[in-house]
C-alpha cells in the first residue's frame, strides 16, 4: 500500500508542495491564517491561488502540447497580446464597464489567442517545422505585435467589469481559480474521459506510427497548439485585468520557461508521451508558493534566483527515478530494475 | 491526402514568406541609416565641416553659421511611456532647435545602436547622442567617432568606459540625487517621531543603475534618523504586476507597515492595488513614495494615494538641443549636465496634472 502511495506519479510533487508550505508555517506561524476581509477570503494562501492561477492556466495548456512531444514557447507573447488587445478594446471606450463592451474586448481576445494558436499548429503540424523553432517566430514576434496594440505604452483600464476576472471575487474565492477549475476539468474531461488523452500520448510517443495506425495526427497537433494558445489568452487577461493594465513589454516575460518548469515538476516528459494534467498545476503551484516564500521571507533581491535554482534542483533531483534509487540504493534492499520498471507500468 | 499535401506546402511557402518578410523588415531597420548612408553623404557632406580636423580641435573649428546642424540620436526603443516621451521630446526640440535629426531605434538591442552610430559616422553627422541600451562594450565605436571627429553625447544613461575623453557629456537624471530627495521628504516628514517607522522598499530590475542608486541615496539620507527603519526590501522589476504580488506577501509578512518607497510608479500603483485588497487606504494608513511622475502615477497623486513623487525627467530633449549647440559651437561643456527634475506632492500633483506632456 505504502510503495504504491510512493509511486503514484503526485507523490512527489504533493511532497515538495507540502515541505514548501510546512517552511512557511514554521517561519511564520500565520501563514495559514485566513480572514474574511470585505466579504472575501484573504490570507497568504489565497494569494498564491490568485497569483498563480494565470501559470497554472499557461501550464495546463502547455501540458497537452508536450505530451504530443511539442513544446510552445509562445505562450509569453500570446499573454501579452492578449491582454493588451482585451486593454486596448476597453480604454477606446467611454463607458469602460458596460457589459458588451467588456464581453466583446474578451471575446476579440480570446479569438486572437486561437487564430495565433492555430498559427503555431500549422507552422508544426501542417509545416513541419520543428515545435521549438516554430513558436520561436510567435515568441520574438509576439512581443513585438504585442507592443504594436499598445503603442509601447503601458495602457490603463478603469473597468471594475474587466478587473473582476482576475481580481474579482466569486463565493468569497478569487475569481480566476473558477476559471482555471472550469479549463482543468474541461481539459480532464476530454482527455480522460474520451479517447483525445490516448490519442495525444499516442501522437506524443510516435506521431508516425499512430498516424499509420489510422489516427489524425495532424489534427490532433493542431488542435493541443489550438488550446495552449487558448489558455494562454485567458491567462493573459487574468494578468492585465488582475493590475487593470496591459503592459506589452513585461506582460507573461518568460510565462513559456515557468510553464515548461511546471509541467516539468508536474512529472511529465519533455519527450512527450504520458502527460499529468494535476501534476502540472501542482507543478505550478510550487512555483507560485516558491516565489511568494521569498517574497515572505525577506530574501535579498541579489540572491532570489539562486535560491530559486536551489530550489528547482532539489525538486528536480527528488522527481528524479534514478537519483532516488541511487541514493536508496545505499539503505534500501536491492531492486532489480526491470522488475521495478515492470512494477510502475502496472500501477 | 494529396489536397493535404498541398495545403500544407502552401503553409509552409506562408510561413517562409512571413520569415523572409520579418528578416527583410529586420535589416531594414537596422540598416535604416545604413540605407541613407549611401545616398546621404553628398547631401550632408556640405553640412559638415572639415571632418578631418583632429577631434579635441574639432568642435572648435566645426560650425560655420547659418549651416544646419544634424544630429544622429540613436535610441533604446519604445520600451515605455517614459521611453516614448523622451522620444518626442528630443524629435520636437530638434524640429524646434531647427537641426536635422536622424533618429534610429535600437529595439533594445546593442548590435542595432552599434551599427547605426558607425552608420552616423559614415553619414558625416555633426554630433551624435544615444542612450546606450547596456552600459559595457562601447569603447571601440567611440573611438570610431572619436578617430572621425564626431563628438558624442550620452542621454538618460552612462556607459562605464574609463576613457572619458570619448563623449563630451552625459545628459540625464542623477538617480542618487532621486533617492535622496524621496529620503529627505520623508526624514522631514517623521523628525518628531518617537517611534519605529516601518518602511518596506519595492526595489527596480535587480542590478539596474536606476534601482541601484535610488536605493542608495534613499539609505544614505535616511541613516540621519535611527527611527526611520527598512524592514522589507524586494525587487518589483519595475513592473505593476510584480509591484502588486510582492506587496500582497509584504501586507503578509509584515503587519505593521507605515511606509512604502517604490523606485517607479507602475509598482507604486500596483502596491496600491494591493494595499487596497488589504482594507487599508493607500496614502492614509500606508504613507507611499514613488520616483517617475508618468501620468498614471500624477493621476494617482493626486487623489491623494501616493504622498509624493520625485520627478524623472524624460524631456531631456531642450538640454540636449542645448549642448549640441554648445559643443558645434567649440564651447566647453560641463561633463555631466543633471536634467531639470522637481518633486510633487500630492497638492502639487493636483495642480500639475493637467499640464503635464506624459
Amino acid at each position: 500500500m505504502a510503495s504504491r502511495l510512493v509511486r503514484h506519479h503526485l507523490f512527489w510533487p504533493l511532497c515538495v508542495l507540502a515541505a514548501l508550505l510546512l517552511f512557511n508555517l514554521l517561519y511564520s506561524p500565520d501563514f495559514f491564517s485566513i480572514v474574511v476581509r470585505n466579504g472575501n477570503l484573504y490570507g497568504s494562501l489565497i494569494d498564491i491561488l490568485n497569483f498563480g492561477a494565470p501559470l497554472m492556466m499557461v501550464s495546463i495548456g502547455m501540458t497537452l502540447v508536450i505530451a504530443t512531444g511539442g513544446i510552445d514557447l509562445s505562450v509569453g507573447s500570446i499573454v501579452a497580446i492578449s491582454g493588451a488587445m482585451a486593454c486596448l478594446t476597453i480604454s477606446k471606450s467611454s463607458d469602460q464597464s458596460s457589459l458588451p463592451l467588456v464581453f466583446g474586448a474578451v471575446l476579440a481576445s480570446i479569438a486572437l489567442s486561437l487564430v495565433l494558436g492555430l498559427w503555431n499548429g500549422a507552422l508544426v503540424a501542417a509545416a513541419r517545422i520543428q515545435p521549438i523553432i516554430a513558436t520561436l517566430i510567435l515568441m520574438v514576434a509576439g512581443r513585438g505585435i504585442a507592443q504594436l496594440i499598445t503603442s509601447g505604452q503601458i495602457i490603463t483600464v478603469s473597468s471594475d467589469l474587466y478587473e473582476y476576472i482576475g481580481a474579482g471575487s466569486l463565493a468569497s474565492l478569487p475569481f480566476s481559480i473558477f476559471l482555471v477549475a472550469a479549463v482543468l476539468i474541461a481539459a480532464s474531461l476530454l482527455t480522460r474521459k474520451t479517447a483525445l488523452g490516448l490519442f495525444i500520448e499516442s501522437v506524443g510517443s510516435n506521431a508516425r506510427a499512430s498516424r499509420l495506425a489510422g489516427l489524425r495526427s495532424n489534427t490532433v497537433i493542431l488542435s493541443v497548439y489550438v488550446f495552449c494558445g487558448l489558455c494562454a489568452g485567458i491567462a493573459g487577461l487574468i494578468l492585465s485585468s488582475n493590475v487593470s493594465s496591459a503592459d506589452g513589454n513585461n506582460a507573461g516575460l518568460w510565462y513559456e520557461l515557468d510553464a515548461i518548469l511546471a509541467v516539468v515538476i508536474g512529472g511529465t516528459s519533455l519527450s512527450g508521451g504520458r502527460f499529468y494534467l494535476m501534476g502540472t498545476v501542482i507543478g505550478a503551484l510550487i512555483i507560485q508558493t516558491l516565489t511568494t516564500t521569498i517574497y515572505m521571507i525577506g530574501v535579498p533581491p541579489e540572491i532570489t534566483l539562486v535560491v530559486k535554482a536551489f530550489v528547482v534542483l532539489a525538486v528536480c533531483l527528488i522527481q528524479s527515478e534514478s537519483f532516488r534509487k541511487s541514493i536508496a540504493f545505499r539503505w534500501a534492499k536491492r531492486k532489480y530494475p526491470a522488475e521495478q520498471e515492470a512494477a510502475r507500468h502496472v500501477s | 491526402m494529396k489536397s493535404k499535401k498541398k495545403w500544407g506546402s502552401g503553409l509552409a511557402l506562408a510561413a517562409l514568406i512571413a520569415l523572409t518578410a520579418a528578416c527583410g523588415n529586420n535589416g531594414n531597420n537596422a540598416s535604416n541609416s545604413g540605407g541613407d548612408a549611401s545616398s546621404a553623404p553628398p547631401a550632408s557632406e556640405s553640412s559638415s565641416a572639415s571632418p578631418s580636423a583632429s577631434p579635441s580641435a574639432g568642435a572648435s573649428s566645426e560650425a560655420p553659421a547659418g549651416k544646419t546642424i544634424t544630429l544622429g540620436f540613436a535610441q533604446v526603443g519604445a520600451e515605455s511611456g517614459w521611453r516614448t516621451a523622451n522620444t518626442k521630446s528630443i524629435q520636437d526640440s530638434a524640429k524646434n532647435a531647427g537641426f536635422e535629426l536622424k533618429f534610429s531605434d535600437a529595439q533594445q538591442k546593442q548590435e542595432n545602436q552599434i551599427k547605426a552610430i558607425r552608420s552616423f559616422i559614415q553619414q558625416k553627422v555633426d554630433v551624435i547622442a544615444f542612450s546606450p541600451v547596456v552600459e559595457s562594450g562601447w569603447d571601440t565605436v567611440l573611438k570610431e567617432a572619436k578617430d572621425a571627429g564626431i563628438p558624442v553625447i550620452l542621454t538618460d544613461r552612462a556607459v562605464d568606459s574609463k576613457d572619458t575623453t570619448l563623449y563630451k557629456t552625459f545628459i540625464g537624471s542623477d538617480f542618487v540625487e532621486e533617492g535622496k530627495k524621496a529620503g529627505q521628504w520623508l526624514v522631514d516628514k517623521y523628525k518628531d517621531a518617537s517611534e519605529d517607522v516601518n518602511i518596506v522598499e519595492l526595489q527596480g530590475t535587480t542590478g539596474s543603475a536606476p534601482a541601484n542608486d535610488r536605493k542608495a541615496g534613499f539609505q544614505e539620507v535616511i541613516a540621519s534618523n535611527p527611527h526611520l527603519k527598512i524592514i522589507a526590501s524586494q525587487t518589483g522589476d519595475f513592473t505593476r504586476a510584480k509591484g502588486k504580488e510582492v506587496m500582497q506577501a509584504f501586507l503578509k509578512a509584515h503587519k505593521d507597515i507605515d511606509v512604502l518607497y517604490a523606485h517607479n510608479d507602475d509598482m507604486a500603483l500596483g502596491a496600491i492595488q494591493a494595499i487596497e485588497a488589504a482594507g487599508l487606504k493607500p496614502g492614509e494608513d500606508i504613507v507611499i513614495i514613488s520616483v517617475d511622475a508618468v501620468k498614471d502615477g500624477m493621476t494617482a497623486a493626486s487623489e491623494g494615494k501616493i504622498n509624493f513623487i520625485v520627478e524623472c525627467n524624460p524631456l531631456l530633449g531642450p538640454q540636449l538641443m542645448e549642448a549640441v549647440q554648445a559643443v558645434v559651437d567649440g564651447k566647453e561643456i560641463e561633463p555631466r549636465i543633471v536634467t531639470k527634475e522637481t518633486t510633487f506632492t500630492s497638492e502639487q500633483a493636483k495642480e500639475a496634472l493637467p499640464s503635464r506632456e506624459y
